[in-house]
């Protein structure tokens, strides 16, 4: 996989960067994508920002997994995203494993991967990265910054750092904190992580090695938590896989024991275990109102960013009281904002998969924006 | 009914910060947006409209005036505005009251219980009224509180709710609605415009 990551776009981050852990950093890669073209009057770039086991192949085939892009249901020429007619925008998070300063890069001063040796970052530490694209791509002002889950507290958090580098934002599917059951969600990934003796403390990344059955459960238990109770009920039901009957043994007997099994087991092929312990960490340690003394209603204080929060219904992860939380506080700042909530039993996965209310909400929202940014631009 | 946003319209002044409770599909946010230059947001129970509003650039918020009002805070807002749906709430009295505290001023517009057609359908047919303006039946109206313009009056002055001003409106005509001329018009107009403070 290293070698095949040497072809991508990366950034060297030049600007020294003050992590909140108080770490300073600099001259970092920051790997990207981009899609579609920057117009001349530059009003039509938007920055997606990913989820946790998100990358920046947001649409087309992954070069690296050979898969379509994570995003590719909303992003691409003709989709809601229109890359026929928009910029689009993606990096990988620091802390990540596709080829972003993360904890399986090379440590310059011991030359051994960082392992646990890397710091712990935040969900500002890889905005603050990502804001450095911008500048490297000429572009002062977006025209959105959006993104489901982990990538929807990132534009929140873009929003509040950087309050005049986006038009609009659509953070999709998040809140402006991990709730107690997020965080009780995310450490029983890590446990499974580093219950795995293969992990031997983050150190397996020096023998080349993965803690293939940690993080294979680690992403099982995030797989249940992304679908709906009925919509895993609707799908597997007490269905059997390939079988007529109970083979009283402990194989994959029921078809969601199997789904499980190979969502856990493809992803260990994608991903660095020690990037979950990093990048879940990130989303805990996340609270906008933390940031500010004073709360939400001082994060959100003169933001002129125009705002469309979405949730869905069947979503219990970041419930649709969650989100709705966020636009009162945005309300309470006197932002502008807008929300919807789409109803659909296909949990929080929905902003990823085709969800056809969601992505019709998605597209008419970007396309005013982009009239109102024209003509902004105009005055 | 397009006199009403017009009317509505014609009460606003330029420049100035309105929430449009019940908006709709935006038709009288996009009227004031473009004709008065209003900073405007809407409050939209029903999905399909809210999409609507978004496809046409308009910030709307998808909720329940009945429980979400508490959302915004004190006179936050110039205006508030309630088109005709001040009698679906199961207590209009609390909605009021907290648009009152949200606006600055508040107009809301009712359907006039006591326009002659309605009046004269009850009497001559012994039914509940269904006229172009209340079109549902009995069973399936979601007005749960219809009232008269007289008694919106009676309403403001037993809970010391000032009416700054008060218009009567029919399809082709509108007219200003006094204590002196309150019988006639509260017999002659199909929906009464309120300005309140």
């Amino acid at each position: 996989m290293s070698n095949k990551l040497e072809n991508i776009k990366k950034l060297n981050v030049s600007k020294s960067l003050l992590l909140d852990c108080k770490q300073t950093v600099k001259d970092f890669p920051l790997a990207y994508e981009t899609y579609g073209k920057l117009n001349e009057s530059k009003d039509n770039a938007i920055l997606v920002f990913h989820a946790l086991t998100g990358d920046q192949f947001v649409s087309g085939i992954n070069p690296i997994t050979k898969k379509e892009g994570w995003w590719a249901t909303a992003v691409g020429p003709g989709k809601a995203i229109d890359t026929n007619k928009y910029f689009v925008i993606c990096a990988n998070v620091i802390g990540g494993c596709m080829g972003s300063w993360g904890p399986k890069e090379i440590d310059k001063k011991t030359n051994e991967p960082y392992g646990l040796n890397f710091p712990v970052i935040t969900i500002r530490d890889m905005v603050k990265a990502q804001e450095t694209l911008l500048d490297h791509l000429g572009i002062e002002k977006l025209l959105c910054a959006t993104g489901g889950s982990m990538g929807g507290m990132q534009s929140l958090q873009f929003c509040t750092t950087f309050p005049n580098r986006t038009f609009s934002a659509i953070p999709i599917a998040c809140g402006t904190s991990h709730s107690a059951q997020n965080i009780a969600l995310n450490e029983l990934a890590r446990q499974a992580i580093m219950a795995d003796p293969v992990w031997d403390k983050g150190k397996y990344i020096k023998k080349n090695v993965q803690p293939k059955n940690g993080l294979a459960v680690a992403r099982m238990v995030g797989h249940i938590s992304y679908l709906s109770e009925k919509g895993m009920q609707e799908k597997f039901g007490r269905k059997l896989q390939e079988k007529a009957d109970y083979e009283f043994s402990f194989d994959a007997d029921f078809q969601v024991e199997s789904y499980l099994r190979h969502q856990g087991y493809t992803f260990v092929e994608r991903f660095d275990a020690n990037s979950i312990l990093y990048i879940t960490r990130a989303m805990d340690y996340f609270d906008l109102s933390r940031q500010f003394k004073g709360g939400l209603i001082e994060a959100f204080k003169n933001q002129k960013t125009k705002f469309l929060i979405i949730s869905f219904s069947s979503d219990w992860l970041y419930t649709t009281k969650e989100n709705k939380d966020t636009v009162i506080a945005l309300n309470a700042s006197g932002a502008d904002v807008s929300f919807a909530e789409i109803k659909t039993e296909k949990g929080h996965d929905s902003f990823l998969v085709n969800e056809p209310e969601f992505l019709k909400t998605l597209k008419g929202f970007i396309d005013s924006m982009h009239i109102k940014f024209k003509n902004e631009k105009r005055i | 009914m397009k006199k009403e946003f017009k009317v509505i319209a014609d009460l606003l002044p330029k420049n100035v910060r309105v929430l449009d409770v019940g908006c709709g599909d935006g038709s009288l946010m996009d009227l004031l947006v473009k004709e008065k230059n209003i900073e405007v947001r809407g409050l939209e129970l029903v999905e399909e409209n809210v999409k609507k509003c978004i496809y046409k650039g308009l910030s709307v918020i998808e909720g329940n005036a009945e429980t979400e009002l508490h959302q915004f805070p004190n006179q936050s807002f110039d205006f508030v505005v309630l088109s005709q749906t001040l009698q679906a709430f199961y207590n209009p009295e609390k909605v009021l009251k907290d648009l009152l505290r949200i606006g600055k001023s508040v107009i809301i517009s009712i359907p006039n219980f006591g326009y002659w057609k309605v009046r004269t359908s009850l009497l001559l047919f012994g039914k509940m009224p269904v006229t172009k303006n209340l079109p549902n039946t009995w069973y399936d109206t979601p007005n749960l509180h219809m009232c008269t313009i007289k008694d919106l009056f009676d309403f403001c002055s037993e809970k010391n709710i000032r009416i700054d001003r008060a218009i009567g409106v029919n399809e082709n005509s509108i007219s200003e609605i006094k204590k002196s001329n309150l019988e006639i018009k509260n017999l002659f107009s199909k929906l009464g415009v309120f300005l309140l403070s």
